[in-house]
């Protein structure tokens, strides 16, 4: 297997006097999709902000394309997309990109470019506190699309979407793994499970299982992947 | 550090002030609107009105920005942007400096407003010229910016940030010396006030507008002003962390 691209060894994280990272330890090819699924408050996020570097740890490694976690020069490579759209409400949508297009030094057309990658062009100057849920949630993903970063790291992009809207994102994230990149994608939605090369399963803090949603299904006997995960719940919660 | 950055940093938030109207009334309309009513509050007191009016002018945009900045900051902490901004290729002094930027041209417009209806409309006099006044309510102004991003920091709340006013501005104005001279005060008030960087903001305004030659005092006043601001700049970037709990 060629480096991977998200290494993680041994990951403790204590949050709020808990320990809600237990010694997680995995490994992520570049150029796919990773779906990362467990239980609210079973630690996703908190992986996340662990990838990106937002999130002190309390013991282990975690390497992203062979550095550090967010180390400097790991900054115009990773995109990160948090929970809770983060953009500015009282600035348009086309402000908001052309500002996070500044930082990271996309060229200037790269910001009306994204705002159709998500759908936007019709709020391209709408205030973004007057937009819906989901639509906002579209600007906070289009902000990490900005400067094709190698990563992307995106905590539950597709909660609040259609789903005509959500299978075009798919097919986005699709075709950016075709093209190299490599994506950490969260989510809640089971069948969105079936559109990633790899799942991590998680509970309570602990990596569950690791494995391709075909595995899964062999593994457990179970076509629908919902039901297959809760098989993998059972059987850990047995042993 | 990246100029490119500080700069759309300080566009961004100008932009985010454009898109409220209310607030840029407010901010260029209210310093204006308290002068004139002090001058009717001390009508007839010319001299009393010039010795705590004059000084206002270069004031007001300290307590505005100190106000205005300590909630810009929180709102960009809460709302994420600030943990997204950490994650992106930008340094924190990027940020700080932006923000500089920002509301150093938001306070030269309200030092253009204010100074011009008190020393053209209200008959305060600025013997040194109003320019100099106008030049210190901007440095006055990035001072108070400076810290209310380092205050801001310990607020979780905009109820407590805007407590921070209250509890941080108003003793420094009353220890300053504008309403009561600093020597008639309580000794240790006293020698308090000369630990507040607000008494040299003061200061140094009293010297532009009184008629005696300036001296050297006004240089150290602005050194200990500008001083002061770079202190709580890289404070406050200590307390921009790119990795939380
Ligand atoms: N800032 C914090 N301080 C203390 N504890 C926290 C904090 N944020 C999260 N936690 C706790 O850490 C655990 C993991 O939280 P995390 O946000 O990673 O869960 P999650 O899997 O992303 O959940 P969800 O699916 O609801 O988003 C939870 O028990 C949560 O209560
Ligand atoms: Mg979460």
């Amino acid at each position: 297997m060629p480096d991977p691209a998200i290494e993680i060894e041994s990951l403790e994280v204590v949050r709020g006097g808990n320990q809600v990272v237990r010694s997680i330890s995995l490994a992520i090819e570049a150029g796919t999709i990773t779906g990362l699924l467990g239980p609210s408050g079973c630690g996703k996020t908190t992986l996340m902000r662990s990838i990106v570097g937002a999130q002190i740890t309390a013991a282990g490694r975690v390497k992203v394309l062979g550095r550090e976690a967010g180390s400097r020069e790991l900054r115009p490579l990773v995109g990160y997309v948090t929970q809770a759209p983060s953009v500015y409400g009282d600035l348009t949508v086309q402000e908001n990109l052309e500002y996070f297009g500044r930082v990271v030094g996309a060229p200037g057309a790269r910001a009306t470019e994204t705002i159709g990658t998500v759908g936007l062009s019709d709020y391209t100057d709408r205030l973004v506190a007057s937009l819906s849920g989901g639509e906002r949630a579209r600007v906070s993903l289009a902000s990490a699309l900005l400067n094709r970063p190698r990563i992307l790291i995106l905590d539950e992009p597709t909660v609040g979407l259609d789903p005509v809207l959500r299978a075009e994102l798919w097919r986005d994230f699709r075709e950016l793994a075709d093209g190299g990149v490599t994506l950490l994608v969260s989510s809640h939605v089971m069948d969105e499970a079936g559109e990633c090369d790899d799942l991590l399963l998680m509970r309570e803090g602990r990596l569950l299982r690791q494995c391709a949603p075909d595995e899964l299904r062999r593994e457990t006997g179970q076509q629908d992947l919902g039901r297959a995960f809760l098989k993998v719940i059972e059987m850990a919660g047995r042993s | 550090m990246s100029p490119r950055i500080a700069v759309a940093t300080g566009r961004r938030v100008l932009r985010q002030v454009r898109h409220d109207p209310r607030t840029i009334a407010l901010l260029l309309a209210v310093p204006a609107l308290l002068l004139v009513l002090m001058r009717f509050i001390f009508d007839g007191q010319d001299q009393v009105f010039q010795s705590i009016g004059a000084p206002l002018c270069g004031l007001f945009p300290f307590i505005v920005m100190f106000l205005i900045s300590s909630i810009t900051m929180l709102r960009e902490r809460t709302s994420g942007t600030l943990e997204r901004l950490m994650t992106m290729p930008m340094s924190k002094l990027d940020l700080l400096l932006g923000y500089g930027l920002a509301f150093g041209a938001l306070a030269a417009a309200q030092a253009i407003v204010v100074c011009s209806v008190g020393f053209g409309l209200l008959g305060l006099t600025a013997p040194h010229g109003a320019v100099l006044v106008g030049a210190l309510a901007i440095l006055n102004a990035v001072l108070g910016m400076a810290l209310g991003l380092l205050l801001s920091a310990f607020a979780r709340t905009e109820f407590q940030a805007v407590q921070f006013m209250p509890a941080f501005v108003f003793p420094q104005i009353l220890l300053c010396g504008l309403f009561v001279s600093r020597e008639d005060m309580a000794p240790a008030l006293e020698a308090i006030s000369w630990l507040l960087p607000f008494t040299y903001a003061y200061d140094a305004l009293a010297r532009a507008v009184s008629p005696t030659p300036l001296g050297s005092g006004i240089v150290v006043d602005a050194l200990v002003v500008a001083g002061t601001t770079i202190g709580a700049l890289v404070l406050g970037a200590l307390t921009l962390k790119r990795r939380t709990p």
